[in-house]
């Protein structure tokens, strides 16, 4: 499938983007941007409708998304710039001081794409149901997007805000968890296990379904369904199962590189595991 | 004309109350306008704008933060949310979510905080929030606006729509002297003298205003000459106001309903220590919490009424002719 491969060799890029950023900054977040690589390759390239160029704020007229973990941003920036928002050369410019491009998105300095600041997790997924309750006052047929990870659901708010959205039945505001099952400290499992996470979305109201979030195929088809599913009277929620670190053998399927950045030989061996296609930054 | 004259108390109200009759106003004026309530709406008197706009009516739940970051997702596009629950929930509750999300993020929400201080009275401390003025004033971009009575709420709930920008937006519980015209304008950031004077300048807020006006009326029956000025408006300070009055009567006495750390009283101190080193007296609570009972008693109990603001005055013009020796 044509399509699928083009995915998939932007999100090598994307992946290339993530590793040479925190190299070059000397801090971030490499692991859960490898993990979510082609959950925002596949939004951002192929399902969302959107346009880069006409960018605004106010999202009108355009699907919206927010990245509720915004220590993704690596991740973030890339796909932003790769789909046409601003310069790849600006990436460079990542953590860097007067920089649009925050250690954690931010919207002060106007960073085309950002409609919020993230980073303080647990956010996002509610201001994504206001602005699923302001597209629909305005009889917009757009969606909403949401990214946010499974260590975040640890927050109170990401529940309160699933009680909100099934409540008022958000039903064009799609939500990715990137289930990787690590965080900082270790396995979510041992640290505030989140257990049958399926059962838990559903049993909140929510159009739930389980996906290979590293199979590009998977992740489209996925996407495909829950705006396919826009009418239900349903928020949906797509459990991406990821592997954090994932492309980069030494950082794969463990916490150990959620937030830290490779030396030049460990940049070194992760890019020669990840194809240049689109010509780096 | 004595203070106590020119302003009279048409009767006491609340300025929740006020809140409530403005957001019905500015309702009908602006279709952006949407109002959100954490499960107290009768408490916020939010009932009439929910009746007349039920489209436009969001019920949250007891669910504050996911209320703050759900009105900065509204104000994206364009809506003009109106967040309600009582103070304490509004700051301390979600202040993560006020600064990442409305703060930092710069987005059109009116924080609209019921139950301010200690007059709201017989359900204690847990609920009586003195720390709020401090919380929000410390973040950029909020402006932090506390109306006197009645009708300046209600003024100040209309007005802050047309402010692109967060609002801190806090008022009272309990029935107080209503005596702000019903036709005054309200400026945002421009403080209102209330009486000119040349012996101490009182620099009041929120429900101390009228606590402020009864003292001056004491102290004018002493022969003291009080200016009273409503900063009604915390952050941005007028500090043209302040600094003019302050170099005109060299001495200050602040009162408001808030601890001493973080309220405007500090604030004004601060402000002044650079510019113009001034003789200040503080009417606020210092470090301490409240307790239950009736909000006169409060005051009372917690050096807050007229007769405190009075007692200041005098020790600060002591002060003032001490340093002038």
């Amino acid at each position: 499938m044509a399509e699928i491969t083009k995915l998939q060799e932007i999100a090598s890029q994307v992946r290339r983007d993530i590793i040479r950023m925190v190299n070059m900054a000397g801090s971030g977040h490499p692991g859960g941007s490898l993990g979510s690589a082609d959950i925002l390759t596949a939004l951002f390239f192929s399902e969302m409708n959107h346009n880069p160029t006409k960018w605004n704020r106010d999202g009108k007229g355009a699907d919206m998304f927010f990245l509720s973990a915004g220590h993704l941003s690596p991740l973030f920036y890339s796909v932003l710039a790769r789909s046409g928002y601003f310069p790849t050369e600006e990436l460079k410019t990542f953590r860097k001081l007067g920089s649009r491009l925050q250690g954690h998105p931010s919207v002060e300095r106007g960073l085309p794409g950002v409609h919020i600041a993230s980073g303080s997790l647990g956010q996002g997924l509610s201001v994504s149901c206001g602005a699923a309750l302001a597209k629909r006052a305005a009889g917009e047929d757009n969606m909403v997007y949401v990214l946010i990870g499974d260590g975040e659901s640890e927050e109170g708010q990401i529940w309160e805000a699933a009680l909100f959205a099934a409540q008022h039945k958000l039903d064009k505001l799609i939500a990715f968890t990137d289930w990787n099952g690590q965080q900082i400290d270790g396995p979510v499992s041992s640290i505030l296990d989140l257990g049958d996470l399926e059962a838990k979305w559903r049993s909140f109201g929510w159009n739930c379904r389980v996906v290979n979030g590293n199979n590009m195929t998977d992740v489209v088809e996925a996407m495909r369904w829950a705006k396919s599913t826009a009418g239900d009277g349903k928020p949906k929620m797509l459990l991406m199962k990821t592997d954090m670190g994932k492309g980069v053998d030494f950082m794969q399927g463990t916490h150990h590189w959620h937030g830290k950045a490779p030396n030049s030989e460990q940049t070194a061996n992760a890019l020669s595991q990840l194809k240049e296609t689109l010509g780096d930054f | 004309m004595k203070i106590t004259e020119k302003f009279i108390n048409t009767g006491n109200k609340d300025t929740r109350s006020g809140f409530g009759a403005g957001l019905l106003e500015v309702g009908r004026e602006n279709a952006d306008v949407i109002a959100l309530c954490a499960d107290l709406t009768g408490s916020l008197k939010m009932e009439a704008f929910a009746a007349e706009f039920p489209d436009r009516f969001i019920q949250c739940g007891i669910a504050e933060a996911n209320m703050i970051g759900t009105s900065a997702g509204l104000a994206l596009s364009g809506k003009i949310p109106y967040a309600g629950t009582f103070a304490g929930f509004a700051t301390g509750r979600v202040y993560d979510q006020v600064r990442q999300s409305v703060a930092y993020s710069e987005t059109n929400v009116k924080i609209c905080a019921s139950h301010a201080g200690i007059t709201l009275g017989e359900d204690g401390a847990t609920h009586q929030i003195m720390e709020d003025i401090g919380l929000m004033r410390m973040l950029p971009n909020l402006v932090v606006i506390n109306p006197c009575d009645y009708n300046q709420t209600k003024a100040a709930t209309i007005e802050i729509a047309k402010h692109h920008g967060p609002v801190y937006l806090r008022f009272g519980r309990p029935s107080v002297p209503n005596f702000t015209p019903a036709d005054a304008k309200f400026e945002i950031g421009k403080a209102i003298t209330l009486a000119q004077g040349r012996d101490v300048t009182i620099f009041a807020t929120g429900h101390l205003v009228w606590e402020a006006i009864v003292a001056a009326g004491m102290l004018e029956d002493e022969g003291i000459s009080v200016e009273v000025i409503n900063i009604h408006t915390i952050k941005p300070l007028d500090k043209k106001a302040v600094l003019e009055s302050a170099a005109k009567t060299g001495a200050v006495v602040t009162a408001e309903e808030h601890l001493i750390a973080g309220g405007m009283g500090e604030l004004i101190a601060a402000f002044l220590a650079k510019e113009l080193p001034t003789p200040t007296e503080f009417v606020a609570v210092d470090d301490l919490f409240g307790q239950s009972g009736e909000p006169a008693e409060l005051l009372k109990e917690y050096k807050l009424s007229s007769i405190n603001i009075a007692d200041a005055v005098k020790r600060v013009i002591a002060k003032k002719l001490a340093l002038s020796k």
